[in-house]
């Protein structure tokens, strides 16, 4: 028995929903310690306007946010507080690690400073650039919200999904994907 | 009004100075580490540098030329007649302990405590000697030119996040 539907009405998945709500509206964490936060501020201002990706909402408590942007240098003193704030964010949640200190230490090869802080928290999105620019910021966050859509997110918590994936691979293994505008480290898509 | 060289002069006269040096007119008083406090002191009362700018440390080792390993700089400062003046003290191991100058200038509280997290030289009746910028499970002193550019694996050594446990 065929039903007729009208035509404001549209079929899809609960997952696809959900996954579409949650990639236009990411709330950032912008955890900025150095040089590359400025290039941050840059991207949220009205130039770049992250806005039109809806991801304007820059929140300073990690109680409202889903997505970390890491940008800047993090030693190690600074590595216990990046963790809290990171598990202070509920799931769903993304990080973005922004830039060559964030992502493998850049030239800062000294005692202080952790050398990527994939090392010590999870990173779902490389940008590389000393500092990246805007665009590549912006490209970065258009690579999440394609990674977002990929992923079911209503059947189960982001721990019970990652139980079902392969470990990460390290940094130096990602392949480097030509993209619009320039090339950007994507971690491969998490599929089981 | 004491110039400095007549500052200069009054303290050889008292037998406390090792050497003296002058470059670009900014002149460098160099005393044993016993006598530091002394010196300080009657430069503070007597001759009214009452500012401490800096405190800070240059390690030594496998300087052309230098036979001690550590020398400390104080930077005074007179705030009444504009003088400047340096006081250097060299220490050797095993003996890198010298008097703490809060006592007399507030200001080398925070600025001997950074000495004492990167080189290691202790100070004497320091009223809270603690690190102040490495993490206080930090075990070495990186600025001293023996420890590793790299570090003993410290920044490894910390707690991996999973996604699955966060
Ligand atoms: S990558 Fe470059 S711009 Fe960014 S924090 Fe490091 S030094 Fe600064």
């Amino acid at each position: 028995m065929a039903v007729e539907l009208p035509d404001n009405v549209v079929m899809t998945r609960l997952d696809t929903l959900a996954s579409w709500c949650r990639k236009n509206s990411l709330w950032p964490m912008p955890f900025a310690t150095a040089c590359c936060g400025i290039e941050l501020m840059a991207t949220g201002a009205s130039r770049h306007d992250l806005a039109r990706f809806g991801a304007e909402v820059f929140r300073f408590t990690p109680r409202q946010c889903d997505l970390m942007i890491v940008a800047g240098r993090v030693v190690m003193k600074m590595m216990p507080v990046l963790q809290r704030i990171w598990q202070q964010m509920h799931e769903p949640k993304w990080c973005i690690s922004m830039g060559a200190c964030c992502s493998s230490g850049g030239v800062f090869d000294t005692y202080a400073v952790v050398q990527g802080i994939d090392r010590f928290i999870p990173v779902d999105m490389y940008i590389p650039g000393c500092p990246p620019r805007p665009e590549q910021l912006i490209q970065a966050i258009i690579d999440l919200q394609d990674l977002i859509t990929d992923r079911e997110t209503t059947v189960g918590t982001e721990a019970e999904i990652t139980r079902r994936e392969p470990p990460k691979r390290a940094l130096s293994e990602l392949p480097i994907l030509p993209s619009s505008s320039g090339a950007q480290f994507r971690a491969p898509p998490r599929s089981s | 009004m004491a110039t400095i060289a007549e500052i200069v002069e009054a303290l050889e006269e008292s037998g406390d100075v090792v050497a003296t040096s002058t470059f670009r007119g900014d002149t460098r008083v160099v005393v044993l580490p016993e006598r530091l406090a002394p010196v300080a002191r009657r430069l503070q009362v007597e001759f009214g540098f009452d500012m401490l700018i800096d405190v800070t440390c240059v390690d030594y080792l496998q300087y052309p030329g230098a036979r001690d390993r550590f020398g400390l700089v104080y930077s005074l400062f007179s705030t009444e007649s504009n003088q400047r003046l340096w006081l250097r003290v060299f220490l050797n191991e095993p003996d890198l302990e010298v008097d703490s100058l809060v006592p007399l200038w507030e200001s080398a509280n925070w600025m001997e405590r950074e000495v004492y997290d990167l080189f290691g030289i202790r100070f004497r009746r320091h009223p809270d000697l603690r690190r102040i910028l490495l993490p206080e499970a930090f075990t070495s002193h990186p600025l001293r030119k023996d420890y590793p550019l790299q570090g003993r694996g410290e920044r490894h050594h910390l707690p991996v996040i999973e996604r699955g446990e966060s």
